[in-house]
């Protein structure tokens, strides 16, 4: 008896939570309502069959439970009611299926008047590619993957270069225009996903693969990766918006073409050393940093991040958190480099100067330290501690300890890190998370001054 | 049957003198059988461990900075791996094959004891290698159970320096295992029946296990050559799966390798290892619904078919679960539609169990309610198929929880019912003892409801759009607060069920030990196994003479007959009937 209620009421408490669940699909952003619709009859379908066989599974369970006087019914076929059931069952299947398979193809063939647009994935970040006005996208290959040229774009392609490159985790597509996804991948699997627009497709590398769409409603929704791609897949973020034409145009306005980004100059030493001189009045004449300022080390940290962190400066990225006290001494400062010309000249400046370790001020234990280390940070920061560009995480050996530490402290407060514009702050944030309490941060920082 | 080449034979029994060779180098299927189900349930523990402390972290993700991101993909990792090949796989086939095959075809052994035996010793091999990767520098691999390339041997995933070339190697030699006992399965199966059991007497049980040990030798090579070809790629540089690609910034010196086909072989695997699982699952749950309900298996040679059907039709779905991997597009309509054929021989198995029930005189001993139970999880976790083998539905429900609630429920849920009905059901047999009924009864209530409070909410989550094989959530603009308390006490009802699992540890242990003596036959089964002469069966099984066999395996409630079961290999003449007539069994 107790096993017939138990399935009557876990009928009941599955039709319930199905009736009146929290949690479903998002509002729709895209033209594939076919998809939700197709979901719907499945539960339809499908909801009913589970009712029907449990509630026949607890009927039977009570009706026929054993009685020593009774016999059980000898039967071993019914050959019409089985052909009954089958065929019941064969028109059941495809009817569901149908539908599904109409809306498919609507899916694998893309209209024609789709723009395309090109999603690039690597570990752990989004970068997306536009055709400029020729409206073609130029070729690309790993191949051509260097610091400057970080999407791979085909130098020599004339198509590609007014293509805009968008190295930033914020994408934007223009409301009820049919768009064609490219997705392609630099390294490794990963996959495409906004909940609202319905449709995902992994991101290959070696080949394209695509998806359509057409964004029906404004607003912003977040690109997150879907397919396994290491130990940074849950901190792979992105935004994409779908905005009114006016709003798209000016984004798209905004946006720096292929060859724009491979016409900027070198930084000039030279010129970069005047500039350098109101920098030096805190971070010291060679760069090594200053405690009792509170200015960091400079000399020996890679030129990308440099040039990353002024230009958060200057647009409020950083600084801006009214509990970062030294951040919002930095911010004016910043603004002291006019343009991108004078940053890259400061910055190739700062590359001449002595890259000489800091003096460590701070300790921990080394073999926690390690640990933590080489599981969490070493992935993205190097084994050594020297950063990787391509994962836009800076060098941090023999870089000025207190200020590791507290920057870890900073991202674990969200000081820094949280602004939506931060590219790789949201994952830092999310990785410090694995540091729990000051010690775990002196324990991973003192192992961090080994590596220099 | 009049040839029986092997087992009547009495100079191939090779009766074991020593302690050693009775229990440890033994080549007795019974003692080979508990082996392999002693390890599949101690390597399982260490699963079900490795899920606890997965959900901990799902459930409670500020809260346990012990466990770190590369530990946590590491957790799932393992946790998926063991759970499909070295639990279920090996306790079904190398467990239960092992055990009821003879005994259910009445052969005093398997036809290659030999043989049987490498095969337990190379599967305890396996999992030494893949345990050894808990204690390698780097530790296990984190890559997800489908181990896709590249990233499952590139520097941004866990355990990809070391712990994936033991993942594949212990891979390799499960499947050198499995093939040795694979083949000594079929050709028993075939060869070694004893007078009278013809392939359309066979329990249920035999068949399933017989058709999905045939599907196991057809999928596992798949798997076979895509671990040794990615060890190649990733110790001698070759590229079949491996693209030109830029690693954490470097240049890889592969180049033109195709991911896509490694998930094509991977899956090629994949899909009928799902049916490895479930087939013995439908086989030795129909034997156990029949005899508890006193009534024959409706439908019996339907059964039969459906078993054959699916276990073919699970060759050509296998590019259903890579709707969005990037393949060709079209691929979809093809396996779309075999993949909605599945769900009609699948639903005739449905059916024919409830109808089975239908006018039975059900007996609701524990491994039926686990086998009712069996029923229900199994009924939703093959509904939700439909919602993913669909094509379009796919879209947005893959590679979310919806995902992991449909293959947790269908696969490993319901074989696990199904393990323990079958556990309960056969112990008294394998132990010669008696289990205690209410801790059977009290393991069944807990994990059934558990079980259900954990995937039954885990749907909705994936219609949310939570994605699967994140370390946490973090910040979206989607997820509710809502949806975080429900993951919370996601974990709590799964620390219940893993908790209670020791109820049942505690039962089998304590029964074996100080369990009341069983019956010979405590359920008045008709199958063979039960009319051993010796309980547990000894050496050889069946004494001096084979048994002989004159019908099918679901002789329940004869109109006329008095007892309200038939053995197999009770004469005609030997079964009393009510009013003295002559009994007319099934004909078959």
């Amino acid at each position: 008896m107790a096993f017939v209620v138990s399935i009557v009421l876990l009928v009941i408490i599955s039709i319930a939570l199905q009736l009146f669940t929290p949690w479903w699909l998002q509002p729709i952003a895209s033209n594939w309502s076919g998809i939700d619709a197709t979901i719907d009859i499945t539960m339809w379908v499908t909801g009913f069959v589970f009712v029907a066989v449990n509630l026949f599974l607890a009927y039977c369970v009570y009706r026929y439970r054993y009685d020593k006087n009774r016999r059980a019914n000898y039967e071993p076929e019914n050959k019409k009611l089985e052909v009954w059931l089958t065929g019941f069952t064969a028109i059941g299947v495809a009817a569901l299926l149908t539908p599904g398979l109409f809306v498919w193809a609507s899916f694998v063939n893309v209209p024609e008047d789709a723009v395309k647009v090109e999603v690039v994935g690597q570990q752990w970040q989004w970068a997306f590619r536009y055709p400029g006005a020729d409206g073609v996208l130029g070729t690309a290959d790993t191949a051509y993957v260097s610091p400057r040229n970080p999407l791979g774009v085909n130098p020599n392609d004339p198509f590609g270069q007014d293509d805009l490159v968008v190295e930033d985790k914020e994408m934007h597509l223009l409301m009820n225009q049919n768009v064609q996804l490219l997705l392609r991948s630099k390294d490794v699997l990963h996959d495409y996903t906004v909940a609202p627009f319905r449709v995902k497709m992994d991101m290959v590398p070696g080949s394209v693969s695509y998806m359509w769409l057409e964004p029906t409603l404004a607003g912003s929704y977040d690109i997150l990766c879907e397919e396994h791609c290491g130990l940074g897949h849950f901190i792979m973020r992105g935004t994409v918006f779908v905005d009114e034409q006016a709003d798209y145009d000016a984004w798209i306005a905004a946006q720096t073409t292929f060859a724009e980004t491979q016409a900027v100059a070198e930084g000039n030493a030279q010129a970069g050393q005047a500039n350098y001189a109101i920098c030096s009045a805190c971070h010291g004449v060679n760069g090594e940093g200053n405690l009792a300022l509170n200015a960091p080390k400079l000399a020996g940290q890679e030129d990308w991040y440099l040039r990353q962190q002024i230009r958060y400066y200057k647009s409020g990225v950083r600084g801006t958190h009214p509990d970062d006290v030294y951040g919002a001494q930095m911010a004016p400062m910043a603004a002291t480099l006019v343009n991108d010309a004078v940053i890259n000249n400061v910055i190739a400046y700062i590359g001449t100067l002595p890259d000489n370790a800091a003096p460590e001020t701070v300790t921990g234990d080394l073999a926690n330290g390690a640990d933590l280390y080489n599981s969490t940070c070493g992935t993205c920061h190097g084994d050594d501690g020297s950063g990787i560009w391509s994962l836009h995480a800076p060098a941090l050996a023999g870089m000025t300890d207190w200020y590791l530490v507290r920057q870890l402290q900073n991202f674990k407060s969200g000081v820094r890190g949280a602004h939506p514009q931060d590219q790789q702050g949201y994952q830092m944030t999310a990785m410090v998370s694995a540091l729990e309490g000051d010690e775990a941060i002196n324990d991973v920082v003192a192992y961090i001054n080994t590596l220099r | 049957m009049s040839y029986i080449p092997i087992a009547d034979q009495t100079d191939e029994m090779h009766d074991p003198h020593t302690f050693i060779a009775k229990y440890v180098w033994s080549q007795d299927h019974k003692v080979i059988a508990i082996q392999y189900g002693t390890v599949a349930v101690a390597v399982g523990l260490v699963a079900l461990v490795l899920s606890a402390l997965m959900r901990l972290q799902l459930g409670f993700p500020d809260s346990f900075a012990f466990i770190d991101p590369a530990e946590y993909y590491q957790y799932v990792t393992m946790h998926g791996m063991i759970m499909v090949v070295y639990l279920l796989t090996a306790l079904f086939l190398g467990g239960f094959g092992n055990y009821l095959i003879p005994l259910q075809i009445g052969a005093r052994d398997m036809v290659f004891p030999f043989l049987n035996m490498l095969s337990f010793w190379f599967y305890l091999v396996s999992v030494i290698i893949l345990m050894a990767s808990f204690f390698i520098p780097g530790g296990p691999t984190g890559a997800g159970w489908t181990l896709y390339p590249p990233q499952a041997i590139t520097a941004g995933t866990p355990g990809a320096d070391g712990g994936i070339m033991l993942m594949l190697a212990s891979l390799a030699v499960f499947i050198i295992a499995f093939t040795m006992g694979g083949l000594n399965y079929v050709t028993t199966v075939l060869q070694a029946r004893t007078h009278g059991m013809t392939l359309m007497r066979m329990p249920l049980s035999v068949w399933g296990i017989f058709v999905a040990t045939i599907l196991g030798l057809f999928a596992f090579p798949a798997l076979f050559v895509s671990a040794v070809m990615m060890t190649f790629d990733n110790m001698l540089g070759t590229s079949f799966f491996m693209p030109a690609m830029v690693s954490l910034g470097e240049t890889l010196d592969h180049t033109g390798g195709g991911p896509v086909l490694f998930q094509h072989l991977f899956w090629f695997f994949g899909h009928p290892e799902v049916y490895i699982v479930a087939l013995p699952a439908f086989g030795l749950v129909s034997d156990v619904l029949s005899c508890h309900a006193r009534k024959n298996i409706f439908g019996y040679r339907m059964m039969v078919w459906a078993i054959v059907a699916i276990g073919g039709l699970s060759f050509i779905v296998w590019a259903h679960h890579m709707y969005v991997s990037g393949m060709n597009p079209y691929f979809g309509f093809f396996f779309a539609f075999t993949t909605l054929i599945i769900a009609v021989p699948t639903a005739i198995k449905v059916y024919n169990w409830v109808l089975t029930l239908w006018e039975g005189n059900i007996r609701l001993t524990v491994p039926m309610l686990f086998a009712c139970g069996f029923i229900f999880t199994f009924v939703h976790g093959g509904l939700t198929g439909i919602f993913l083998g669909n094509v379009t539905v796919d879209l947005p429900l893959s590679d979310t929880y919806f995902v992991i609630a449909h293959f947790h429920m269908v696969m490993g849920v319901s074989p696990v019912m199904v393990l323990f009905a079958a556990l309960y059901h056969w112990f008294p047999k394998m132990s010669g003892k008696m289990f205690n009924v209410t801790l059977g009864k009290i393991h069944f209530w807990a994990t059934f409801f558990g079980t259900y409070a954990i995937y039954l909410p885990m749907h909705y989550l994936g219609f949310l759009g939570v994605p699967r094989r994140y370390y946490s959530m973090g910040t979206t603009d989607f997820i509710p607060e809502s949806a975080n308390t429900l993951n919370a006490n996601i974990t709590m009802a799964a620390i219940w069920v893993a908790v209670f699992q020791l109820v049942f540890i505690f039962n089998m242990i304590w029964s074996v030990w100080r369990g009341k003596k069983s019956d010979p036959n405590p359920w008045e089964a008709t199958t063979l196994e039960w009319q051993t002469p010796d309980n547990p069966p000894c050496h050889g099984n069946w004494g001096a003479e084979l048994p002989t066999v004159y019908r099918w395996a679901y002789e329940y409630s004869v109109p006329g007959v008095v007892d309200d079961f038939v053995p197999q290999n009770i004469p005609a003449k030997d079964v009393k009937t009510v009013d003295g007539s002559p009994y007319i069994g099934h004909e078959d």
